[in-house]
């Protein structure tokens, strides 16, 4: 299972990507492989507050649907819109065009309380 | 979920741990969901073949000089009409009319009767078939559901499979059944093992009963022919594709074979089928009128896909909830079942179904949802 080096990780199996004071939130390659065929994504809207560990998103695989729970609180900037069409890429490309949302931090300390790679790998080893 | 040490298990496990399947409990068997993926096996079934363990299921024997009007008055279709060797689909009603199982009733030979049943309800089946056979010995039941594995093989490709391992087998027409033999001679009886031209995906197929010890052989054999090997997650999208029903999800005690238009499958309109366990009930319904109908409806945008329990809108009503649904892989469109009002069977019936607090709108349709081009 690839866990990217430059990640934090929620034990719930969503990433984050800090840059600058933008964070991305996707879920993880373990996750997407636990959940296979995704066929619809529900991203968050853009304004909307997501608090740390509440639901942010739903997956649905053509089995079950997922809650999808934000690593950190704040408000979303934008929300991955090709999912929609091509909810696939949260399976093909877990850590890059299969982001969910991006978002603002509220409190950034919450970050310490997330995985680090190393953590995360163990937790699904 | 049921007890992990009650938890039923099928002869044809280590196969299926073999072949990468992700195992789940279902109707307290630990059965295979997915190998490769539902979308990619729902499609080997209506392109190519692909097979399922069904070991779960029942198998029921019923033979001696009282087993036909005994079946008559315990199953809803009339079993009279079946010639040797065919099969039909029926169903076991208790008094109030409500469905116990749904299952598959063979001939297989002049006073003898090949049952497949559901395998969450085999215990309960059995027991109400016990408690109603006649006293003087004319039937004779035989619970053989431990005795076979049983594979269903499914999809276009199926006969093509079926003669390649057993060249010298006379494959049966639609809704038949015959021995299963790989050498021409004499077919020992009891026949040990059975292929049945039936199915549960709408795409030609057989379902192969074989003993226990034969079933991991069988699945062998089936994977080498390039059959591929397909979960209870296809199985549940190419059924409900064809808009065969569920024993739990769209069959239950609380509805009669009427509500969910099974009428056809029941001997009420038969002048030679005679009185059968629920049929008062099904008559008395049918004069009072249907409160309500199992109904197709697709929605009409995009939207997740559909699943049990979602509310049917209309205006600001609920007027049911879904009791199966599924995004339909071939059909690329959500697709589900519920039981409405008679009014709102009309085809092209507009309404609404809820998803997480959000309204999608969707349509009453027609049956199957997928038609073969």
């Amino acid at each position: 299972m690839n866990v990217p080096a430059d990640l934090r990780y929620a034990k719930t199996h969503e990433w984050i990507r800090v840059e600058g004071d933008t964070v991305t939130v996707g879920i993880t390659d373990h996750a997407q492989a636990e959940l296979t065929d995704i066929v619809y994504a529900e991203p968050p809207k853009v304004g909307a507050e997501v608090k740390a560990g509440a639901t942010a998103a739903v997956v649905e695989s053509v089995k079950a649907a997922s809650d999808i729970y934000s690593p950190l609180s704040g408000t979303v900037t934008e929300s991955n819109a090709d999912l929609s069409g091509n909810p696939a890429l949260l399976n093909t490309d877990p850590f890059g065009q299969g982001w969910i949302y991006k978002m603002k931090a509220s409190s950034p300390t919450e970050v310490e309380a997330l995985l680090t790679p190393e953590a995360y790998t163990a937790q699904i080893s | 979920m049921s007890d992990p040490a009650t938890l039923k298990h099928t002869p044809l496990e280590s196969a299926h741990v073999a072949c990468g399947a992700r195992m789940v409990e279902f109707g307290g068997w630990f059965m295979p969901v997915q190998y490769s993926g539902i979308m990619e096996e729902h499609k080997a079934v209506r392109s190519a073949s692909g097979m399922f363990d069904i070991s779960h299921m029942g198998e029921v024997l019923v033979e001696g000089a009282g087993a036909l009007a005994w079946l008559e008055s315990l199953l809803t279709n009339r079993v009279g009409k079946l010639g040797l060797t065919r099969g039909q689909y029926t169903l076991m009603l208790d008094d109030k009319g409500g469905v116990i199982d749904d299952l598959i009733l063979y001939r297989t030979g002049e006073m003898s009767y090949f049952l497949v049943i559901n395998g969450a309800c085999r215990d309960l089946d059995l027991e109400w078939m016990r408690s109603r056979l006649p006293s003087d010995g004319s039937v004779v039941l035989k619970d053989q559901g431990d005795a076979y594995a049983a594979i269903a093989l499914q999809g276009p490709d199926s006969e093509k499979v079926l003669r390649s391992l057993y060249p010298a087998c006379e494959v049966p027409k639609r809704n038949g059944i015959a021995p299963l033999t790989e050498s021409t001679g004499p077919v020992p009886s009891p026949v040990p093992s059975l292929v049945a031209r039936t199915g549960y995906t709408g795409e030609d197929g057989f379902e192969l009963f074989v003993p226990v010890a034969e079933g991991i052989t069988l699945w062998e054999s089936l994977l080498a022919a390039g059959v591929k090997p397909c979960g209870l997650g296809s199985r549940d999208t190419l059924r409900l594709e064809m808009g065969y029903p569920l024993n739990g999800s769209d069959l239950s005690r609380e509805r009669t074979p009427l509500e969910a238009g099974l009428d056809r499958f029941t001997g009420i309109d038969d002048s030679e089928k005679g009185d059968f366990s629920g049929r008062k009930a099904l008559e008395s319904q049918r004069s009072a009128g249907l409160p309500a109908r199992l109904t197709p409806l697709k929605l009409t945008v995009s939207g997740p896909p559909l699943r049990s329990h979602y509310p049917v809108i209309s205006g600001d009503a609920v007027i049911g909830e879904t009791c199966s649904g599924a995004l339909s892989p071939s059909l690329g469109e959500g697709i589900a079942m519920a039981y409405l009002p008679p009014s709102f069977s009309a085809p092209g019936t507009a309404v609404e179904i809820e998803v997480r607090g959000r309204r999608y709108a969707a349509t009453i349709t027609t049956l199957p949802f997928y038609k073969k081009a």
